[in-house]
């Protein structure tokens, strides 16, 4: 099923995922941390369908994505809430 | 611009799909928002390593000659209008009737330690690998309640993930008279013991539940309670849900009434699946957990239904009261027991969002005034996470707020072309 690699870019680092992924599949290949919470405690998906915002990573400049409802385009800029 | 439609379907899911295909048999012209990129809904997610199951290619086949509206989240509703935003900006779609298949999403209990990166729902992670998510070679304990555990341990096992125990809450003796009741349901009996062998070599434990996670940036090991005592496990991913809940967040912002006394109420509903708003119907999911034969049919009986065929909704009745009957054993059979409302101490984290501790809701008697004093309930998730759990553990605050915007919408999606969609600030 899986045919052909995405190439994007996650907090600098170049990762292919495979086409039909979302954002969410990239930036675990990269961190386990995808935001911090108020507070500062380190936090990642929790519900994986869009419900709990936990994976809101910024992409291509816009803020506050979830990154489980946004399917991966080559050449994509991704960054986590560091 | 404004989209017309005769029948308008928010869900693409099971019973979406169903409910969409019978209002365009009667040559309506029928719409179907989904704010995932793909049809199928949760159960029939597109899997990047698995071709999608017949049924699921049979239903997303049939809907051909229907305009699915993907990526599209519903944010706001004024008469017959609802406005959705999607990458493109915002839409406003008229109808003449409306079929809510919202579905389910999952109910998620605090516990000391399930804000650390790799504990997620259970339905979650399986939502998760299917998008794509690393799991191969990780070892994953899955936990919590009900047949969804079991479905999900079978989609981590596929994407290759090490898994050490599946924990089921229910104790033994529930679960073998459950087991007992099975056969008067051919179908999902074959799917267990489908399941069951696929899953041969994974411990299936009864009465046994995840107390606490534990690591320091992510999750480093769980402690389990069984009915042979405690133990530590150390593994990569912690996948643990108690069930679904209906996803009635749309329902209510419409008006729609909701069901008298249950925790987690669906949408109030006849047998036609009219709501008590005129022209809003619903099925599936979104009346009460039932699972995927129910949403077929009920999708079906209110498509028909919302085209003004009764006939063919009234023929598929006897068939949605058998299936219905199923769901009432599952609540049945995976009742939470009471101890798990107690697994949250008054500093664990309860609104994820705020970072609420469940403590600070202690001194308050009201939704309202714990929400402006703490912020429970105020962040991204608008309540949909914490208002789900604290309804279980018996708190008052209510899952989500039902005012607009349903979901965090951009301000130019909020104002495009004003019209009347009454937007009210939350807070």
């Amino acid at each position: 099923m899986s045919g052909d690699l995405i190439h994007l870019c996650v907090n600098g680092q170049s990762v292919a995922v495979p086409e039909g992924a979302n954002v969410v599949a990239a930036v675990a290949q990269v961190t386990t941390r995808f935001r911090r919470s108020v507070h500062g405690e380190p936090r990642a998906p929790l519900c994986g369908m869009g419900v709990c915002f936990e994976c809101r990573v910024r992409v291509d400049g816009h803020a506050n994505l979830r990154a489980c409802m946004t399917p991966v385009r080559e050449g994509m800029q991704v960054q986590t809430d560091d | 611009m404004t989209e017309r439609y005769d029948v308008l379907v928010v869900g693409a899911g099971p019973a979406g799909l169903a409910a969409a295909q019978a209002a365009a048999s009667h040559g309506r012209r029928v719409g179907v928002i989904d704010a995932q990129a793909r049809p199928g809904g949760q159960v029939w997610r597109h899997d990047i390593a698995k071709p999608p199951t017949r049924a699921a290619q049979a239903a997303i086949a049939a809907i051909d000659h229907v305009e699915l509206l993907a990526g599209h989240t519903v944010i706001a509703s004024e008469g017959h209008t609802l406005r959705t935003e999607s990458a493109h900006g915002a839409h406003d779609l008229e109808y003449s009737a409306l079929i809510l298949a919202t579905g389910a999403r999952e109910l998620l209990l605090p516990f000391p330690g399930w804000t650390l990166p790799g504990v997620t729902g259970a339905g979650g992670l399986q939502a998760l690998v299917k998008q794509g998510w690393p799991i191969t070679g990780k070892r994953v304990i899955v936990a919590g309640s009900g047949p969804l555990l079991l479905a999900a341990a079978d989609s981590l096992r596929t994407h290759g993930a090490q898994l050490l125990g599946i924990h089921e809450q229910a104790p033994a003796r529930t679960m073998a008279a459950f087991t007992a009741q099975l056969w008067r349901w051919p179908e999902r009996a074959m799917q267990a013991l489908g399941l069951r062998a696929r899953l041969a070599s994974v411990p299936y434990r009864f009465g046994s539940h995840v107390r606490a996670a534990f690591g320091r940036e992510t999750l480093e090991a769980v402690e389990i309670v069984g009915p042979h005592g405690v133990q530590r496990v150390a593994c990569d991913h912690l996948a643990v849900g108690y069930g679904l809940v209906p996803d009635t967040g749309l329902a209510r912002l419409l008006g729609c009434a909701l069901q008298d006394g249950a925790v987690h109420p669906g949408v109030r509903v006849d047998s036609f699946g009219r709501t008590s708003v005129t022209h809003v119907f619903a099925a599936g999911e979104a009346c009460g957990i039932g699972g995927l034969a129910v949403a077929r049919i009920e999708g079906a009986i209110a498509g028909h239904a919302a085209a003004g065929d009764d006939a063919s909704a009234t023929a598929l009745l006897r068939r949605r009261t058998r299936a219905r009957r199923f769901s009432g054993l599952l609540a049945r059979s995976f009742a939470l027991v009471p101890h798990l409302h107690a697994l949250a101490t008054p500093q664990t984290t309860v609104c994820r969002c705020e970072d609420v501790p469940l403590g600070a809701l202690d001194d308050f008697s009201d939704t309202r005034a714990a929400r402006l004093a703490s912020r429970c309930g105020m962040g991204a998730c608008q309540g949909r996470i914490c208002g789900s759990a604290l309804a279980e553990l018996g708190r008052f605050m209510p899952a989500g707020s039902g005012r607009p915007p349903l979901f965090p919408a951009r301000l130019d999606s909020l104002a495009a072309s004003a019209g009347d969609l009454s937007v009210t600030a939350d807070c």
